[in-house]
């Protein structure tokens, strides 16, 4: 029987021809973060031995650069350090709020936004709120490093794009300019420690009389993966993101939705609920961009 | 005997015993005991929730390294004859088959066979290496689908008690009651109110699994360790399921994370003994969160049908109840107090009771707080809402209209001996919390709760040591913060403090016989017998302090922790202190203990008043609790902190089971929730502060005026957020729970029509 193995690489080059190295012997690897999913997965639904690769001990992904452009968040770092950092706060108010949503103190110790993204769960709150602030994921791999929008990173069910050598360095984002604010909502039928029912990520741009010129919605728990709906961003462009504009990217939102009926919500259910999840969050970040 | 009196150290709030030790994690549970050589047991669970098992075959298993032992129904003796002893009741027969299928399994996650193997994941492949057959059968999942004549049957060899000539048949048991002439009085009511009710199953959701660990000494006697509600009870059932003698087996109970009437049955301990004895070799068995839900107690699933007649004044004229309990694959549903319960707070001269025990291919319903009372209760409470609202008076106002009182027959039976229901009532229409006005687009709900209490069987030995510490030593496990009471009584009847009295229970060998901790007795009943061994120390004090000051023992008097001579008994001497008397008793005639045990009777009925606010958000039929308050009659408050702790841990459970709890299962019989994240008990940041109110109507059958209050709090919370959520929308979703999809749909539909 193979035994669980660790790794520790401290380079990005060490992390990928390790990689690559297991993948041609086709022996298994699983890359670590802060463990949150992996080690819950590890001792319920999937016990195969493999060797974890950690990927906190390495510079790239421990990199935080909050004052370039665009804005860069290494793949090491857990929730508890975004969301205690008031200038992200005030950047990202929409991620930092998905960030912070995810299970508890103790969890956000270890949790990043990265493993959140990798994991892939069609629930994962931070993935709307990353492709509504337009999040691009930086991977390395034996050929290199690329560049993936976020959107374009997820391919289905705890699936996306990344290759057996490759690995999430950070996640790009452009510095929000004037007065650009996002917010994310999900529905949960407790106040924590649960998965998302429906969750939405709004993040808009006003001019000076609060016209949106730039807007980007995404939403959660109602597809197989996340998506980016740009028929409800059409619908708030050109206008005063008034509860006229919000319904109709709402119903664009319903739309665009194509939920399941499971042990946590039916697809009627669903369907509402991400209209009133885009309304709600999209006239916080209306707020946010007319405060700025 | 009891009236309200001043007390030393009752109604004081002290730190409880056990309490750091459980805090640091220096404290026992069940799956902590480990011994030399020790391997582990494991379930082979059936993945079909009705079949015929056609054949096992564990050779396969046995063939891998390091698997010791495969056990099936086979390794059991057939015919187990005779009752359970306890709370929940059923026969033997029924315990070992839901331990250990025999020719059918009957629900999802019924145990086939059992492995065990050097450690606990080997054991676990291990399972995917025996080999069983089934013959798949239709499953029945629901109780109205199971009551339909010609419905598939769960056991062809089940009739209906008291009807067998009918033929086989899901219904196990029939209750019926009724007084007066119900017709009668719905023909003289002004206003009629009918409702359909249905709550889902729920499980106790203790946080601590079951666990155990056994080991055969070297002429066969078993010793088990493991998480219980009463070792006593783990004994006898144990043995009646092996065939053994209770003489055989010895239980030692550890801490004990949570039982709430689930840990007062059996799942794992005659495997593990079993096992033990096959590999000769101490064996553990753990179950896993999903374990517990698949195959350990949950309560019943109900469908209640109330009918309640009445005057314009309020006067109830005539009230029906029709209720049907899922039993699970065994006969048991808690329906009997169900229907006990269901009419309790009222005097009525004319009702209709009837209940169904009505088997499904679901777990073996256990024992869960009040067993019965929440699911009938919710129907009549939340009925007694709707006529109150039709008529249009006050709610509390109804309820103290038609109130029972001391001397009143109950529905189910004896006249009321000093209850709390009206002072409940009184104190709720005063609150605060009910005098202030509810929040614009809020909404407002009040129910009543009871639950009968029980007496039963207990025993306890009080120790004097030689420095005048006392030990208690007694037979119930503690889960409410028991010992911290026992401790109190011991110290108010010695006149000791707190201090030095330290309560140990007991194994089955070193202490006397206890009934299970259940049914709300410990307090009332172990407490008792606590109280009657510290009378008895104080009657050997006493008899000391005489011989040593030469005068007879009645005329010493025990006041305040000391023997003195009586008033009016002429001699020149200190008063003698417990510790005194302590130092010097090896020279008096030896140590000292005292004794008693008993069956106690008068167990004293606990009622409940609860009220609540909440919100509804009408666009994601989100029901948030903004406050609640629980008020309830504790007869006398021994440890007050441990009374408002059960009074906001039930009502907190109630309040989960009313919102998100449910077992949500797939067509094939497949419980699709079974983990914490998706059975949805609420996270403290879900719940407001649960504001409590104790209400003291001593108990005359105790010497303190006890009454039990364990499982009164989880009733009223069901009918209070129905009553309240009704309030909010305008109209009533009259089944649970009342989750977010469940409400909104509600919603919609309203809106439609
Ligand atoms: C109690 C509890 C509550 C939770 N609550 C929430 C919640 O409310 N919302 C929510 O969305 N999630 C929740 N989660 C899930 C989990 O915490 C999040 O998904 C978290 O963001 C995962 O981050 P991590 O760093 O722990 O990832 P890990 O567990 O380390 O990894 C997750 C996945 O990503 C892969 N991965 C990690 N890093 C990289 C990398 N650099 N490159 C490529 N692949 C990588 C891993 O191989 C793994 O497949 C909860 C989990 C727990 C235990």
């Amino acid at each position: 029987m193979e035994a669980y193995a660790y790794a520790r690489p401290t380079t990005l080059d060490e992390a990928v021809s390790l990689l690559a190295a297991h993948a041609k012997e086709g022996r298994r690897t699983q890359l670590l973060a802060g463990g949150t999913d992996v080690l819950v997965q590890m001792r319920s639904v999937d016990r195969e031995p493999r060797t974890l690769v950690d990927v906190k001990h390495i510079a790239d992904t421990n990199r935080l650069d909050i004052s370039s452009d665009p804005v860069f968040i290494g793949s090491a770092i857990p929730s508890a350090i975004l969301n205690e950092n008031e200038e992200l706060k005030s950047l990202f108010p929409g991620l930092i709020e998905a960030a912070d949503l995810i299970g508890s103190t103790q969890i956000q110790g270890r949790a990043t936004i990265g493993g959140n993204l990798c994991n892939s769960s069609p629930a994962g709150d931070t993935i709307p709120a990353i492709i509504a602030a337009s999040g691009v994921c930086v991977i390395a791999g034996s050929g290199g490093t690329r560049r993936v929008a976020c959107e374009d990173f997820l391919t289905g069910v705890g699936t996306n794009v990344l290759e057996a050598d490759e690995l999430l360095v950070g996640l790009e984002f452009p510095r929000p300019q004037g007065r650009t604010a996002d917010g994310y909502l999900r529905f949960i039928p407790r106040t924590e420690m649960d998965i998302a029912v429906a969750g939405a990520g709004v993040a808009l741009t006003l001019d000076d009389d609060g016209t949106c010129t730039a807007a980007r919605v995404a939403i959660g728990a109602v597809a197989p993966t996340a998506l980016l709906v740009p028929a409800a961003a059409d619908a708030l462009i050109g206008t005063k993101v008034d509860d006229e504009a919000l319904s109709a990217a709402g119903a664009a939102c319903t739309a665009a939705s194509s939920p399941i009926t499971d042990k946590r919500g039916t697809i009627e259910y669903r369907n509402k609920v991400v209209a009133v999840l885009c309304r709600r969050a999209g006239a916080n970040a209306r707020d946010r961009a007319l405060a700025r | 005997m009891a009236e309200a009196r001043d007390y030393r150290a009752i109604g004081t709030r002290p730190v409880r015993p056990d309490g750091v030790d459980k805090v640091t994690g220096r404290a026992n549970f069940g799956a902590d005991m480990n011994l030399p050589n020790m391997i582990h047991g494991k379930v082979l669970r059936s993945p079909h929730a009705h079949a015929r098992i056609k054949s096992i075959d564990g050779s396969r298993a046995l063939e891998m390294p390091g698997v010791y032992a495969v056990i099936s129904g086979a390794d059991f003796p057939s015919g187990a004859e005779g009752e359970i002893s306890g709370e929940g009741g059923g026969t033997v027969s029924d315990l070992a088959m839901n331990i250990m299928a025999r020719d059918k399994a009957l629900y999802h996650g019924h145990a086939v066979a059992a492995v065990a193997a050097k450690t606990a994941f080997l054991a676990e492949t291990a399972l995917e290496l025996i080999d069983v057959e089934y013959e798949v059968l239709p499953p029945v999942l629901d109780v109205d689908v199971a009551m339909e004549p010609g419905a598939t049957l769960v056991d062809e060899n089940q009739h209906t008690r008291g009807n067998e000539s009918a033929g086989p048949s899901n219904i196990a048991a029939i209750t019926k009651f009724e007084r007066g002439d119900p017709e009668a009085g719905f023909a003289e009511a002004d206003v009629v109110v009918e409702g359909d009710y249905r709550v889902p199953t729920a499980h106790q959701g203790y946080i601590e699994p079951h666990a155990c660990t056994a080991t055969l000494d070297e002429q066969g006697r078993a010793t088990v360790w493991c998480c219980t509600q009463g070792h006593f009870d783990v004994r006898s059932m144990t043995a009646g399921v092996l065939g053994k003698s209770v003489g055989e087996i010895k239980v030692i109970p550890s801490e004990i994370g949570g039982g709430f009437g689930g840990k007062t049955v059996i799942y794992l301990e005659p495997l593990a003994v079993k096992l033990s004895e096959l590999t000769g070799r101490p064996v553990k068995m753990v179950m896993s969160r999903e374990e517990v839900f698949r195959a350990t107690g949950p309560t019943s699933a109900s469908h209640c049908k109330i009918k309640v007649g009445a005057k314009r004044d309020g006067t109830i004229t005539a009230a029906t109840a029709w209720m049907a309990y899922e039993a699970g694959a065994y006969p048991g549903a808690p329906v009997g107090p169900g229907c006990m319960s269901v009419f309790a707070p009222y005097d009525l001269e004319n009702f209709r009771i009837e209940g169904f025990d009505v088997l499904v291919n679901k777990p073996k319903a256990a024992a869960y707080r009040a067993p019965g009372a929440p699911q009938s209760m919710h129907a009549m409470e939340s009925a007694m809402d709707e006529l109150a609202r039709r008529i249009g008076m006050d709610p509390i106002d109804l309820r103290l209209k038609n109130c029972a009182d001391e001397g009143t027959q109950a529905p189910y039976g004896p006249v009321y001996p000093p209850i709390g229901i009206r002072k409940c009532l009184e104190a709720a229409k005063v609150h605060p919390n009910y005098t202030t006005p509810k929040a614009e687009g809020t909404g407002r709900g009040i129910a009543a709760g009871f639950w009968f209490n029980i007496g039963m069987q207990s025993s306890a030995e009080v120790r004097l040591s030689e420095d005048g510490t006392v030990t208690v030593m007694e037979g119930s496990p503690d889960i409410g913060g028991s010992r911290a009471s026992m401790c109190l009584m011991a110290a108010e009847t010695l006149g000791v403090p707190y201090d030095v009295v330290r309560a140990h229970i007991g194994d089955t060998e070193s202490t006397g016989f206890c009934n299970v901790t259940g049914g709300s007795r410990t307090t009332f009943a172990t407490g008792l017998a606590v109280v009657q061994a510290c009378e008895d120390i104080i009657a050997e004090c006493k008899k000391r302090a005489a011989a040593t000051w030469d005068i007879d023992a009645d005329q010493v008097d025990w006041t305040e922790g000391e023997a003195i001579p009586k008033p009016g008994v002429n001699i020149d001497v200190q008063p003698l202190s417990l510790a005194d008397i302590a130092g010097s008793m090896g020279r008096t005639g030896g140590p000292i203990l005292g004794r008693a045990s008993l069956n106690a009777q008068g167990a004293g009925a606990g009622f409940s008043v609860n009220f609540a606010d909440v919100n509804v958000d009408q666009e994601t039929g989100k029901v948030d609790i903004l406050s609640f308050t629980a008020i309830q009659d504790a007869g006398t408050a021994i440890h007050p902190s441990y009374v408002e702790g059960q009074m906001q841990g039930g009502a907190v459970q109630g309040l989960g089971w009313a919102l998100n709890e449910e077992y949500i299962y797939d067509d094939n019989g497949v419980m699709e929730n079974a983990g914490f994240l998706d059975y949805r008990v609420p996270v403290a940041s879900d719940m407001p502060m649960i504001d409590t109110q104790i209400i003291e109507v001593p108990n005359p059958s105790h010497p303190y005026g006890v009454r039990g209050v364990g499982e009164t709090p989880i009733v009223a919370p069901l009918a209070v957020t129905s009553n309240a959520v009704s309030d909010a929308l305008g109209f009533r979703i009259s089944d649970l729970p009342l989750s977010p999809p469940r409400v909104l749909a509600a919603i919609d539909a309203h809106e439609e029509d």
